[in-house]
């Protein structure tokens, strides 16, 4: 298991470099500059800034001076916000994003779970047509429209929650509600699909079978037999469900006005900011290689026909 | 241990220690009148001499103020100035200051705006809004490294006296004062601190609000400064301001009594927010110009009756009445209505003539110029991908293709910094832009069209008579005289028309009712000083 994870982590090194190679140079081809605004300054200025940043240098320097930083663990100062540095915003931005992110998946996993096992041994009766019709409409309305809709019916007509920002001293937890629930939506719907297939086939198998043939009753069967094979899948969609849950978190925070680090990223490349962009990458892709490799793990340690070697 | 349970614990942990993360701040007293500001976007930088946006100006001119600052109705009104003179020639201007003390009790002096201003001229500062202040003697060749920065010209006779030197004679000089380029800074604490001198912790004001918190994305928090010089007459103790990109999101925030203002909401909104919530919206005639630049260095553009006839093809009421809908003016001139110092009057000839018969005016002077089904005029047209534009640049090719089958406009759609960088490096055709001015005078948009302001006179106009008109005007001490000479060469630029005006910016804000002292004024600045909210005016 150690040398497994030992493994993962070393291959996930190139993978990392290639990552922001490509993310650099890709971002040097698009034309346009950090200081190339709507109202453009003195020519000599532009050129100090440059200089200042290293940006007058040939490309493959600029990125052998960043990688060697990077090393560091330095992620340089931000292009576009001349106030602070990179590490400094993701520092910011990381833990507001974590934060409605494992909220959303929290909410996701479990009511997703309960609702797809529900379905499933109510197979084919209202309640099963209920589930499957809110999951349709969960995966098919994107958050960028579920966003403003809860925010105007619940925010604004019924006044129940506030419908941005993140103020917690003015509005406790309850700015969480609505960025948490749009961003959950789309993933309770799967999640609850996935658990119902899977929870369908478990209980037609032969060993639930035998676990009611024992006279076990029937909460026991389902808890402690049943869910613990049905929940396979899920732990597999775990990986692509938080690389989902992290791209959503982009729409979310620009829809609630919240300060994550999504924001930064859209923003950032639009407006040339390459170390807040090569920045938000690393941080992004080591997040999903880690997230992914979490749920390996855990589909090791719940399916004991897996073995890492 | 179950694995749900495993999941569940790790993922609660995660939250848990996030939540943790973002706490701080104590929560306001009972008796604290709070304002809640939508600030449009996220200041890039809260020094005065790094930041750029009008965003960042509302916060900066809360905390801090120059010799002169605005009034609530937008005037320029004496603010560290008490008294000054300026010399025969219009050259030199000697201000008295006022007594008063940064926030941590230190006097202000007539240095602290030397130093100010000598730090914004060095070129290391990289303040790329230097060139507002070029009409001080040696500010343009420091900033270039020509001059040693401590040589222009701005000295401290004293500690409350303070002597400008002008390179010409400056009649919009007051306006210009109130500008955040013109700011004192705390050189006790920028000597001490460099430029960490504008974090929380370092940072020292001479105006009514204290910053105390700035997270980025979130919002940026100010607090009384109980040492202003005017704090009495100050009602709101601490005011929020929140990046508000997304203006639709923000108008329900402002619905929803999160938000006490905004300063932005969707044009197309207009016709339900008048329906909705009447009272809170407003909108005004605002000192900037949507104009679009040609680009006379291309053959096909050098010719003013081909630029004139390209010009008067637009239906600027309907890219007015039905596309923008907020109330915006159609312009056929660069600078808006109601500038100062301005007598105004300037328009193209063909103004009152229906399009219609336009689009003939504009057939015969292109088939004078030699266009024609053989010799089809082609173009491109940029336009940025923001705000109005999208909506607009159709109509535009629409209003262009009507002249004749062979004027053939395409369209090309950039990001912000792509269209900017291609309008600086003339890799253009024909450019949407805007222009909003920095003070209230009309040199601040003719400046637009002298050959010295390349690449910022993006059609690479090269018009020697405009230029020395418009610097004999700034040389000129009777404001009426100098009014009408800028005027005679605006006319001069409408009737070559490098530039085709289309519409006058109008500010659209949503403010709640409550919010007293928010005043309508062009220049669309706001301060949080002059506001109160009438439930607590009506209580005293």
């Amino acid at each position: 298991m150690f040398a497994f994870i030992l493994r993962r982590l070393l291959v996930a090194i190139p993978t990392l470099i290639v990552i922001t190679a490509l993310a650099f140079f890709m971002m040097k081809v698009a034309p346009g500059g950090p200081f190339d605004l709507e109202r453009p300054m003195p020519e000599e200025i532009r050129q100090r800034l440059l200089a200042a940043y290293g940006l007058d240098l040939p490309v493959w320097q600029q990125y052998l001076d960043y990688m060697a930083g990077l090393v560091q663990g330095d992620f340089g100062p931000s292009l576009r916000f001349r106030d602070k540095d990179v590490a400094e915003l993701i520092g910011e931005g990381l833990p507001v994003s974590l934060m409605i992110g494992a909220l959303a998946m929290l909410l996701a996993v479990t009511l997703g779970t309960f609702l797809g096992s529900v379905a499933a041994l109510r197979q084919n009766t209202s309640g099963d047509f209920a589930v499957m019709a809110f999951a349709m409409i969960g995966v098919s309305i994107p958050p960028l429209v579920m966003g403003p809709i809860l925010a105007l019916v619940l925010g604004v007509y019924l006044g129940l929650f506030p419908t941005g920002g993140l103020n917690f001293d003015r509005h406790g937890i309850s700015v969480l509600v609505l960025p948490v629930i749009t961003l959950a939506l789309p993933q309770i719907a799967i999640i609850a699909r996935l658990m119902r297939a899977s929870m369908i086939e478990v209980i037609r198998s032969n060993y639930i079978r035998t676990a009611r043939a024992k006279g076990l009753s029937a909460p026991a069967v389902i808890i402690r037999h049943a869910l613990r094979s049905a929940i396979l899948p899920l732990v597999s969609y775990l990986g692509p469900a938080s690389a989902a849950v992290i791209t959503g978190s982009l729409v979310i925070e620009r829809v609630f006005q919240l300060p994550g680090m999504g924001a930064y990223f859209v923003d950032a490349a639009l407006q040339r900011d390459y170390t807040l962009v090569m920045g938000v990458v690393v941080v992004y892709a080591s997040l999903i290689i880690v997230l992914n490799l979490i749920a390996d793990i855990l589909y090791g340690v719940l399916n004991p026909r897996v073995k890492y070697d | 241990m179950s694995p749900k349970k495993i999941l569940t614990s790790a993922l609660l942990s995660v939250s848990v220690l996030a939540l943790a993360a973002c706490g701080g701040g104590a929560p306001s007293g009972d008796d604290t009148v709070v304002l809640y500001r939508g600030n449009n976007a996220e200041p890039l930088s809260l020094d005065p001499h790094k930041a750029s946006g009008t965003w960042e100006n509302n916060i900066i001119g809360d905390m801090f103020i120059g010799l002169f600052t605005e009034s609530a109705e937008g005037e320029p009104v004496p603010g560290m100035a008490e008294s000054w003179e300026v010399s025969e020639d219009g050259l030199t201007w000697t201000f008295t200051l006022r007594e008063a003390s940064w926030s941590d009790g230190e006097p202000v002096t007539a240095h602290d705006f030397v130093f100010a201003w000598q730090r914004i001229a060095t070129p290391e500062t990289g303040a790329q809004y230097v060139s507002l202040l070029f009409p001080i003697q040696g500010v343009e060749q420091a900033s270039r490294g020509e001059l040693d920065p401590t040589e222009i010209g701005v000295r401290a006779l004293d500690d409350r006296t303070l002597e400008v030197s002008l390179v010409n004679p400056a009649p919009y000089l007051t306006g210009l004062l109130t500008h955040y380029t013109t700011f004192p800074m705390p050189r006790h604490v920028v000597e001490a601190v460099g430029d960490e001198w504008v974090r929380p912790e370092n940072i020292e004001v001479n105006g009514a609000y204290q910053l105390v918190e700035w997270r980025t994305n979130d919002y940026v928090q100010l607090v009384r400064n109980e040492r202003f010089f005017d704090n009495e007459n100050v009602c709101i103790d601490e005011v929020y301001f929140y990046p508000t990109v997304d203006s639709s999101a923000a108008g329900r925030r402002v619905r929803n009594g999160e938000l006490d203002l905004n300063m932005e909401f969707p044009g197309q909104q207009m016709d339900f927010l008048r329906r909705e919530i009447p009272e809170y919206v407003r909108v005004h005639p605002f000192m900037g110009t949507i104009y679009y630049s040609l680009n006379t260095t291309l053959d096909q553009f050098a010719d003013p009756n081909v630029r004139n006839a390209l010009g008067m093809s637009l239906d600027r009421d309907f890219i007015a009445n039905e596309i923008l809908r907020a109330g915006q003016q159609p312009a056929y001139s660069l600078i808006p209505p109601g500038m100062s110092n301005y007598p105004g009057g300037v328009e193209s000839e063909w103004r009152d003539t229906p399009v219609a018969e336009r689009r003939v005016m504009a057939r015969q002077l292109l088939e004078e110029a030699g266009f024609g089904p053989d010799n089809p005029l082609e173009f491109e047209f940029s336009y940025r991908a923001t705000g109005d534009n999208p909506r607009i640049a159709p109509v535009v090719q629409r209003d262009w293709s009507e002249i004749a089958d062979w004027v053939r406009p395409e369209l090309i759609v950039n990001d912000t910094q792509i269209h900017y960088d291609n309008l600086r490096a003339s890799a253009y055709e024909i450019g949407d832009g805007g222009w909003i001015a920095d003070y209230n005078d009309p040199y601040n948009f003719l400046f637009l069209g002298e050959f010295r302001s390349v690449p910022m006179n993006y059609s690479r106009y090269n018009n020697p008579d405009y230029d020395a008109l418009v610097e004999a005007a700034n040389r000129e001490l009777d404001l009426t005289l100098r009014g009408q000479m800028l005027a005679q060469a605006e006319q001069m630029l409408i009737d070559d028309m490098p530039i085709i005006p289309v519409v006058y910016y109008v500010s659209k804000a949503l403010v709640s009712p409550r919010v007293t002292g928010y005043e309508n004024n062009l220049v669309n600045i706001h301060r949080t000083r002059y506001m109160c909210f009438n439930d607590l005016e009506a209580a005293e």
